[in-house]
């Protein structure tokens, strides 16, 4: 039995998981950026809707970029170095894991909601892109730190072993992660504006329907056409998942928005641009119309629709949204900064 | 959002284990991270998705009563499986998995295959075997 390890591991909460990793990694290795300043020079922020590509029956709608680009594009603009492993053996995954933590790193891992038996049973889907960070070993119980939880918590080793390699959509192999070279000096202006212009340019020039500020009309388009051509059930069925990507667990309401939003506003004063606050405030309007979508949306999914509420009205609300943030993004974009 | 209109509707979708956090303006027009328990759009779409999952398992319970699925059928739907995704599990092409859901091919089942099928399913070989007598919901074991 190899001996216990607690690492000194400052955890602190986010609403994502990705973004939240990054911020408490960085902060371990002495760089203090915030989950809105992680998620915004990682460019996290993005919209999709792709009806070809379907889990569990459903067309996939996204409110943000995929899983892991949001590290990869931190550490680009940071400098930071990672050292990224996968794994075929579970024991090997294991036993690099050990390794690390006995020479004093915190690890960061990919993981399988599904198998964490720590988390709420109605959030444990087969979503394979969570991330975790493990800061220590006490017997066969692995410290856990879930940046969506307020605290810290254990993990037995058979459990972390299943949620370290789940199957599906990805298979999760034993991928682990930790920093290797962080500059605590990095410009971190110079990468909140790389960040910022990349996500205005992902947003407004992406030259297909579904993605940016083009995927909302686009979704809208096919919203007022659900209830004739997927029938009631399962036109609530797919408007649920809509609301559910933009809502649930990890995305810090309105689907991402207002952590962008808190991003404009933290990089208002790191570069003092007033201006920026001006766009954080519209971000946040924007945000706040999100979340009536919603909310119409959810009393439809129920049966209990609003007075004069039908997907029509919902799609209308989805274009007007789509109109705004076109406008935001290309404003942004053209930003001097 | 104001920090005062972040949503507490809770309908124990956290179990009380933690609070999740959003992003919402103090009196200053400043973000700040305030705990959440709960909003109901998103309680409601998470309960609509359970139960098209919860009703997958009891119709599989059923169809395993009557003799049309063996018992694997209703612990895959448990598991939130497919033929596929179990497959991959265990190491098999799908169509052998969607064979062995056939009450005849499961009874005829080894029982390194068994176990296998078990431990991928977070059950016992005995549990396998079985159905429960009651409806049953998806359900994650809790221990793994």
């Amino acid at each position: 039995m190899s001996k216990d390890v607690v690492i000194p591991f400052d955890h602190q909460q986010s609403a994502h998981c990705e973004s939240g990793v990054i911020s408490n990694l960085m902060r371990f290795h002495g760089l203090k950026v915030s989950e809105p300043m992680a998620f915004g020079v990682g460019s996290g922020l993005f919209y999709s809707h792709m009806p070809f590509l379907k889990l569990n029956g459903i067309p996939v709608t996204s409110y943000r970029i995929l899983p892991g680009l949001i590290f990869k594009r931190f550490s680009k603009n940071m400098g930071v170095q990672m050292k990224r492993m996968r794994f075929r053996d579970q024991d090997e995954a294991m036993a690099e894991l050990d390794r690390v933590l006995d020479k004093g790193l915190p690890v960061g891992m990919l993981t399988s909601v599904f198998y964490l038996p720590y988390l709420p049973q109605a959030f444990r889907f087969h979503f394979n892109a969570h991330n975790i960070v493990v800061f220590g070993r006490k017997g066969d119980e692995y410290l856990v730190s879930d940046p969506v939880m307020d605290g810290t918590t254990t993990i037995h080793r058979r459990a972390l072993v299943r949620a370290r390699f789940a199957k599906g959509t990805p298979d999760t192999n034993g991928r682990m992660y930790y920093p290797t070279a962080v500059l605590t000096k990095a410009d971190l202006k110079a990468a909140a504006i790389k960040g910022l212009k990349r996500t205005a340019r992902d947003m407004s020039n992406v030259p297909l329907p579904m993605f940016g500020v083009k995927g909302m009309p686009y979704l809208a388009k096919k919203l007022r056409q659900y209830e004739t051509k997927l029938g009631e059930r399962r036109a609530k069925l797919y408007l649920g998942n809509i609301i559910r990507m933009q809502e649930e667990i990890g995305t810090g309401g309105a689907g991402f928005r207002f952590m962008f939003a808190a991003f404009l506003q933290e990089a208002a004063g790191l570069l003092n641009k007033p201006e920026l606050k001006e766009h954080a405030k519209e971000m946040t309007r924007i945000g706040d119309q999100w979340r009536e979508f919603a909310f119409e949306a959810g009393r439809m999914c129920k049966g209990r629709p609003e007075p004069g509420s039908t997907y029509g009205t919902l799609a209308d609300k989805l274009e007007a949204i789509g109109r705004a943030e076109k406008v935001l993004f290309k404003q942004l974009a053209k930003l001097p900064l | 959002m104001k920090k005062e209109e972040v949503p507490q509707d809770d309908a124990n979708m956290l179990e009380g284990k933690f609070k999740v956090v959003k992003y919402a303006l103090n009196e200053n027009g400043e973000y700040v991270k305030v705990p959440s328990v709960g909003w109901e759009p998103e309680n409601v779409a998470l309960g609509q998705a359970w139960d098209v999952i919860n009703e997958r398992v009891e119709d599989a319970r059923q169809q395993v009563l009557s003799g049309k699925l063996s018992p694997l059928a209703f612990h895959m739907e448990k598991n939130m499986m497919d033929e596929a995704l179990l497959a991959k599990h265990m190491g098999l092409p799908a169509r052998r998995v969607k064979r062995h859901l056939e009450p005849k091919e499961f009874e005829a089942l080894d029982e390194a295959t068994l176990l296998h099928y078990a431990d991928a399913l977070l059950t016992t070989v005995e549990e396998l075997k079985r159905v429960p007598d009651a409806p049953s919901r998806a359900i994650s074991s809790d221990q793994a």
